[in-house]
């Protein structure tokens, strides 16, 4: 597989009234075609930094990023950002937020793909209504059909389903799923859930408290579906628990 | 029930003082008639409402793209607000001489000073608006890499739509307000004219009182306007969690 996303050696750090605040310490990751890799920290070690510099939102003070081997310094449609709090327009309809990012087609033609993937997420029916008819797992929904409908190389998610209640995240992790076996899309996964990592990664990165490096990284060898109570899953599960810092006799 | 209470406190208060010059509510109410059935009161209240209308309408035009461009520019933001802030706490009343000076005392200067009054809650309230859209919403746009006519059409305008209704609402209360005012002044018609006039013309006090009441409640009802307006699809989202 040829390599889809490669991160050197990137660095940040933020200037407040406090001082200097190291956030991100010199961070290197290749990410294959089609490859889906979840990042696993502490809360608060700059997850989310590090995601927004990969893919596009914020410039590193060091290092680079680069997509199919060209520099990539601002974001663009062929990697979309979903994020925990999402943004989904609220004064547009479902329809008209998955047709928000298609540039260059004819209006009947905007219509028919917005169609298709409300019906791929499970939106049908609700084409027409506005996001605060809609429940949580609803807007997770639309926002991920609106990513999907522009056709990105690339999804960043960003504590997608976090927001959401624990069955409904679970459901969602499934769509996932489902969705990318048929889209195949190169998928970066930030969460603080190592289970939902193992579910649905093929490696998972663990970063260290902040300023954030690598810890350690884990391919995840099991085929989909996987059965996360199986012993395989579940040594896994501790051993990158263990890798967070949580003491084994604990768990 | 207050409303009523009022008015027959009102009723018994000109009895017992034996007034000759404050009319009771009968006063006021066949002065009315007699104002209605003339057609004056008609004129009046067109007049009043075209100058608003024509002040106002301008107001709106100059101040929402005014309030958009300083809400996006950050330059055209620092060079325009401490103007504006100056501006802004200036009376209506003030600018009258200037008004008269500038256009005369034709309904130029009466839509003038509405416009004066009521451009400035406007461009505060659109600038603000832009201001405060949640930069999620603006990250994702830039994400979807869209021109910059859609960025404008379908994140930025809708976004700030309520925010510019409010302003709107706020800017056509000041207007009637000040129209009122303006045609105190060297004005032939209008609701002020007519309300200045009634009184120089012989202590018509029942016409003079007559005259608030309704001004009173045409403001209500263009408030009510405003409203409804921000009842609509363009705004509701807003108030709608």
């Amino acid at each position: 597989m040829p390599t889809k996303i490669e991160v050197r050696a990137l660095k940040k750090s933020f200037t407040s009234d406090k001082g200097v605040l190291p956030v991100v310490e010199d961070v290197s990751l290749t990410v294959q075609d089609g490859e889906f890799v979840a990042i696993v920290g502490p809360s608060g070690c700059g997850k989310s930094t590090l995601m927004n510099m990969i893919a596009g939102f914020i410039q590193p003070d060091a290092g680079s990023v680069s997509i199919d081997g060209a520099a990539r310094n601002r974001p663009d449609s062929r990697g979309i950002l979903i994020s925990q709090q999402g943004s989904v327009f609220p004064w547009l309809t479902v329809r008209e937020n998955l047709m928000f990012g298609l540039n260059g087609h004819a209006i009947a033609d905007k219509r028919e793909i917005a169609e298709h993937y409300a019906d791929i997420v499970g939106l049908k029916g609700f084409e027409d209504s506005y996001p605060h008819e809609l429940s949580g797992g609803m807007l997770k929904r639309t926002e991920l059909a609106r990513a999907l409908v522009v056709k990105p190389e690339i999804l960043y998610m960003d504590e997608p389903f976090s927001a959401l209640d624990a069955l409904m995240s679970l459901r969602m992790r499934n769509e996932l799923l489902r969705i990318l076996a048929k889209e195949r899309h190169t998928t970066l996964l930030i969460t603080h859930d190592v289970e939902e990592a193992i579910s649905l990664a093929d490696r998972v990165v663990v970063l260290t408290p902040r300023p954030t490096r690598i810890q350690a990284i884990f391919e995840v060898p099991m085929p989909h579906p996987r059965r996360l109570v199986s012993p395989q899953a579940q040594e896994l599960r501790l051993t990158i628990l263990s890798e967070l810092g949580l003491e084994r006799e604990g768990l | 029930m207050l409303i009523a209470a009022l008015i027959a406190a009102w009723w018994i208060a000109v009895i017992a003082t034996r007034s000759v010059i404050f009319p009771t509510p009968l006063g006021v109410v066949t002065g009315t008639l007699e104002l209605l059935k003339d057609g004056i009161l008609w004129r009046h209240i067109g007049a009043s409402l075209m100058r608003v209308g024509a002040g106002f309408g301008l107001a709106v035009c100059v101040a929402v793209p005014l309030g958009l461009w300083m809400g996006w520019v950050a330059g055209a933001y620092r060079a325009l607000n401490p103007i504006f802030q100056i501006l802004r706490p200036i009376s209506p009343i003030a600018w009258i001489p200037i008004a008269i000076l500038w256009f005369g005392v034709g309904d130029a200067s009466p839509i003038y000073l509405i416009f004066i009054s009521s451009v400035f809650p406007m461009v505060v309230q659109t600038t603000v608006g832009v201001h405060t859209i949640e930069k999620r919403y603006l990250r994702a746009a830039e994400n979807f890499g869209v021109s910059r006519r859609t960025l404008f059409r379908q994140v930025v305008i809708p976004a700030v739509l309520p925010q510019i209704i409010v302003g709107m609402r706020i800017g056509l209360g000041v207007a009637w307000l000040v129209v009122v005012a303006a045609e105190m002044i060297a004005l032939h018609s209008g609701l002020g004219y007519m309300i200045m006039d009634s009184r120089n013309a012989g202590n018509r006090y029942d016409l003079v009182i007559a005259g608030m009441i309704i001004i009173g409640l045409i403001g209500l009802s263009l408030d009510a306007t405003m409203r409804v307006l921000e009842g609509t699809k363009w705004a509701r989202w807003r108030y709608a969690h």
